[in-house]
C-alpha cells in the first residue's frame, strides 16, 4: 500500500501548514504529540514543505517558517494556508456521530451538540444534509440522574434486576462509566459483591441510593473492551441446541447464536452458549412449543417437568 | 523507497500549490514544464508515456483526497483540457466552534473507533483541528454512545447521498433463501439501535424499509447518480418507528406469584397484595398471546388468575410444549 502512505502523507502535509498558522510559535514537541506523529517524522515534513511552494520557486515563493529554538512559525503559506474541505464521507462521519450523541439518552449539553452539529453542516456545504437520522428512544431522565452521580464520583447501592438468574438483589457499586450500546444504556461499575466488573443495564436498576462515601473502584481496573458489544459469551459456558421452526428464527437475530444449521424442511437448529441452565429454561419455555430442545438433554427434560408442573396450577 | 516516497509527495505537494495559484486552465504539457518532477522530453515518446501515466496516477490521488481537481480549456482556441484548482471548492471555510461545541465535535469523533467510519471521522477532526479547531481530547459528555454498523451502511449512505439506485440480497429468517431487492435509497435510520434502510422499492413499487443486518454479501450500486429525488420533507424515522413501534399496554391482568419468586415478572407489577399462597399482582399489557408466552417462561411459579383468554392461551401453550417435549422421549 505504497500509494495509500503517499496519500496518507499528502493528507498530513496539507493539513500542516494551516495546521502551524493556526498556532504561531507552537513547540514541535507539542506539535508532534498534538498530530500523533514523533517527533522525527515532523522534522521531515517540516524540511519537505520548507522546498514546495509557487511556480518560480525562488526564495520567496516557497514556503516559509521561522524556528525559534524548538519552536515554529509559518511565514509564508504559498496559498494552502486552510485545511481542505470535508469530503462527504468525513462530513457524513462527524454528523451522524453528533447525531448519535444528540440522541443519546443522558448525554450532558445537548445545546452544544446542536450548536455544533449546525456549524458543521454548514462548513461541509453538502449539496444535502447526510442522509442518515437517529432516534434513541430512552429513560433520558433517569440516565441524567446517574450522569449526576457518576460526575459526584460517591458510590451507589441499588436494587438490580438480574434476568440471567431472574432475582433482584442489592449491591454497592462504584460507577466508571455510563455507556449507549445498541439503543440501551448501561452503567458499568465496579461490583462489591461480585468483586468485579459488570455492565447493569439502566432500565434494569430498579432503585438507587447515592452512598456517602466516594467510589473507588480497584486500581488498574479498565472497562471493558466493547469492539464485539456487550454480551460476549463464555466460550466455556455449556452449549445448548435448539430445533427452531420457521415462525420462531427470528431468534438467530436477538441472542447470539454460535451456529445456525439449517436442516432439511422448516427447523433450523441453533446453538448458543448459556451461563445459567435456569435462565434457558425460562426463555424455551417462553419461546412456546415451536422451538424444542436439543441438547442438553437434562434441559429437555427441565423444560417438560416445568411445563407439566404450571399444567398443575390450573386443573 | 522513502526517497521515492518523499519525491513523490514532494511533486503532489507543489502541484496543489501551482493549481491553485493558477486562474487559468493549465495544460499537462504547462504543468510537466513548470512543476519539478514532471522533467521529461516531450519528444521521446516512451518519456512522454511515462509521464502521462504518472500525471493519470497523482490525478487520481489528489481526486480521491478529496482535492476538487477542474477541468477546462483556457479559451475557446484551445483544445487541449487543462487543470486549476479553484481557491473557494477548496479550502475549508473558517468554523468558529466555541470551545463546548469543540469538545462536542471531538467526543462525536472518537464514537467511531469501534467501527465503520473511523477513518473519515479522524481524518474530518484532523482537518478541523488544522483550520484551528482546539479539541480536548479528555472531555466526556457524561455518557459514552458506543456506535456499531452493519457492513452495508457505508455504500449506502454513500448511494442515498449520489441517489444512485442499489440492489442487494435480503434475507428474511422466515424465508429460506435470500431475496433481490432493488432499491432508491433515501437514507439510512438508526431506530433503538438497530440499522435501516428506507427507500423507494422498485421491485413493489413502494416505500420499504429493510434491515441492515439482513442484507447478504454487497450492495451493489447501478444506473446513473442522480436517478431520482426522495419525497419532498421525507420523515425517514416515521417510516421505521411506525413499523416496530412501542405498544400501549390497556389490558389488566390478575397474576398469582409464588412466594419470593419471578422477580421478573414482579417488578412489572402496578399493584401487589400478598396471600397465602402467594402475592396475587395486578399487571397491566397489551395483548393476550405475547403476554401469555411471556409468563409461560415463568413455568409454575406463575399463574394467571383472570382474564380468561390470557389463562386459556397459557393453557394452549403449556400443552404443547409438555407434548412437544413428550415426543421427543
Amino acid at each position: 500500500m505504497s500509494s495509500g502512505s503517499a496519500g496518507d502523507r499528502l493528507a498530513r502535509l496539507l493539513n500542516l501548514v494551516p495546521y502551524l498558522l493556526a498556532r504561531p510559535g507552537i513547540e514541535i514537541g507539542e506539535a508532534a504529540a498534538d498530530l500523533a506523529v514523533s517527533e522525527k517524522q515532523l522534522r521531515e515534513d517540516l524540511e519537505l514543505l520548507w522546498v514546495c511552494g509557487l511556480p518560480g520557486y525562488g526564495p520567496g515563493d516557497l514556503i516559509d517558517m521561522s524556528f525559534d529554538g524548538d519552536r515554529v512559525t509559518v511565514t509564508y503559506d504559498a496559498g494552502i494556508g486552510r485545511p481542505l474541505r470535508l469530503t462527504p464521507d468525513e462530513a457524513t462521519a462527524l454528523v451522524v456521530a453528533l447525531r448519535m450523541l444528540m440522541e443519546t439518552p443522558g448525554v450532558s449539553d445537548r445545546d452544544a451538540i446542536d450548536r455544533a452539529l449546525t456549524k458543521i453542516e454548514k462548513a461541509a456545504v453538502l449539496e444535502q444534509a447526510p442522509p442518515v437520522a437517529v432516534r434513541m428512544p430512552g429513560d433520558n431522565d433517569r440516565v441524567q440522574t446517574l450522569t449526576g452521580m457518576l460526575e459526584r464520583g460517591n458510590a451507589l447501592q441499588i436494587s438490580y434486576y438480574s434476568a440471567a438468574r431472574d432475582v433482584t438483589s442489592d449491591r454497592v457499586i462504584d460507577p466508571m462509566r455510563l455507556l449507549a450500546v445498541s439503543g440501551r444504556s448501561y452503567l458499568e461499575a465496579w461490583c462489591r459483591s461480585a468483586q468485579g466488573v459488570r455492565m447493569f443495564r439502566v432500565d434494569r436498576i430498579d432503585a438507587l441510593v447515592e452512598l456517602d462515601e466516594k467510589a473507588r473502584p480497584p486500581a488498574g481496573v479498565v472497562g471493558a473492551d466493547l469492539s464485539d458489544g456487550v454480551f460476549q459469551p463464555d466460550p466455556s459456558a455449556t452449549l445448548m441446541t435448539l430445533r427452531v421452526s420457521r415462525g420462531s428464527r427470528w431468534i438467530t437475530e436477538y441472542y447470539p447464536c454460535e451456529s445456525v444449521v439449517e436442516v432439511p424442511g422448516d427447523e433450523w437448529l441453533v446453538s448458543m452458549r448459556v451461563n445459567d441452565l435456569d435462565w434457558a429454561r425460562r426463555l424455551v419455555l417462553g419461546l412456546g412449543p415451536k422451538v424444542s430442545v436439543v441438547s442438553p438433554e437434562h434441559l429437555a427434560d427441565a423444560v417438560r417437568a416445568s411445563a407439566i408442573a404450571a399444567l398443575n396450577n390450573y386443573s | 523507497m522513502a526517497l521515492v516516497s518523499r519525491s513523490r509527495t514532494e511533486r503532489l505537494v507543489n502541484l496543489v500549490i501551482c493549481l491553485l495559484s493558477t486562474r487559468r486552465y493549465l495544460t499537462a504539457a504547462q504543468i510537466a514544464a513548470t512543476v519539478p518532477g514532471y522533467e521529461h522530453d516531450p519528444e521521446d515518446a516512451k518519456e512522454h508515456d511515462a509521464f502521462q501515466r504518472k500525471f493519470e496516477r497523482d490525478k487520481s490521488e489528489l481526486r480521491a483526497l478529496g482535492v476538487p481537481l477542474e477541468t477546462g480549456t483556457a479559451s475557446a482556441f484551445d483544445s487541449e483540457p487543462g487543470y486549476r484548482i479553484a481557491h473557494r471548492d477548496y479550502a475549508l471555510p473558517p468554523i468558529p466552534l466555541a470551545p463546548d461545541e469543540a469538545a462536542a465535535v471531538g467526543v462525536a469523533a472518537r464514537l467511531w473507533r469501534h467501527a465503520g467510519m473511523a477513518a473519515a471521522a479522524s481524518s474530518g477532526l484532523a482537518k478541523l483541528r488544522a483550520g484551528g479547531v482546539e479539541v480536548d481530547p479528555h472531555a466526556t459528555l457524561g455518557v459514552e454512545p458506543v456506535i456499531a454498523v452493519d457492513a452495508s451502511f457505508e455504500p449506502l449512505t454513500a448511494a442515498a447521498r449520489a441517489r444512485r439506485q442499489v440492489t442487494f440480497e435480503y434475507r428474511v429468517p422466515e424465508d429460506d433463501a435470500p431475496k433481490t431487492r432493488h432499491l432508491q435509497p433515501w437514507g439510512v435510520v438508526c431506530w433503538r439501535g438497530r440499522w435501516y434502510v428506507v427507500g423507494f422499492d422498485i421491485d413493489r413499487d413502494a416505500p420499504r424499509c429493510f434491515r441492515l443486518s439482513r442484507i447478504v454479501g454487497q450492495v451493489l450500486g447501478y444506473g446513473p447518480v442522480g436517478a431520482f429525488a426522495p419525497p419532498a420533507d421525507v420523515d425517514l424515522i416515521g417510516y421505521v418507528a411506525h413499523w416496530s413501534g412501542p405498544v400501549e399496554r390497556t389490558q389488566t391482568a390478575r397474576v398469582l406469584v409464588r412466594h419470593g419468586r419471578a422477580a421478573g415478572v414482579r417488578r412489572w407489577a402496578t399493584e401487589v397484595a400478598s396471600t397465602v399462597d402467594g402475592d396475587v399482582l395486578e399487571m397491566r399489557y397489551a395483548d393476550a398471546d405475547g403476554f401469555a408466552a411471556w409468563l409461560v417462561g415463568y413455568g409454575a411459579d406463575v399463574t394467571v388468575l383472570e382474564p380468561d383468554d390470557v389463562r386459556k392461551s397459557i393453557i394452549a401453550r403449556l400443552e404443547d410444549i409438555a407434548e412437544v417435549a413428550e415426543a421427543k422421549v
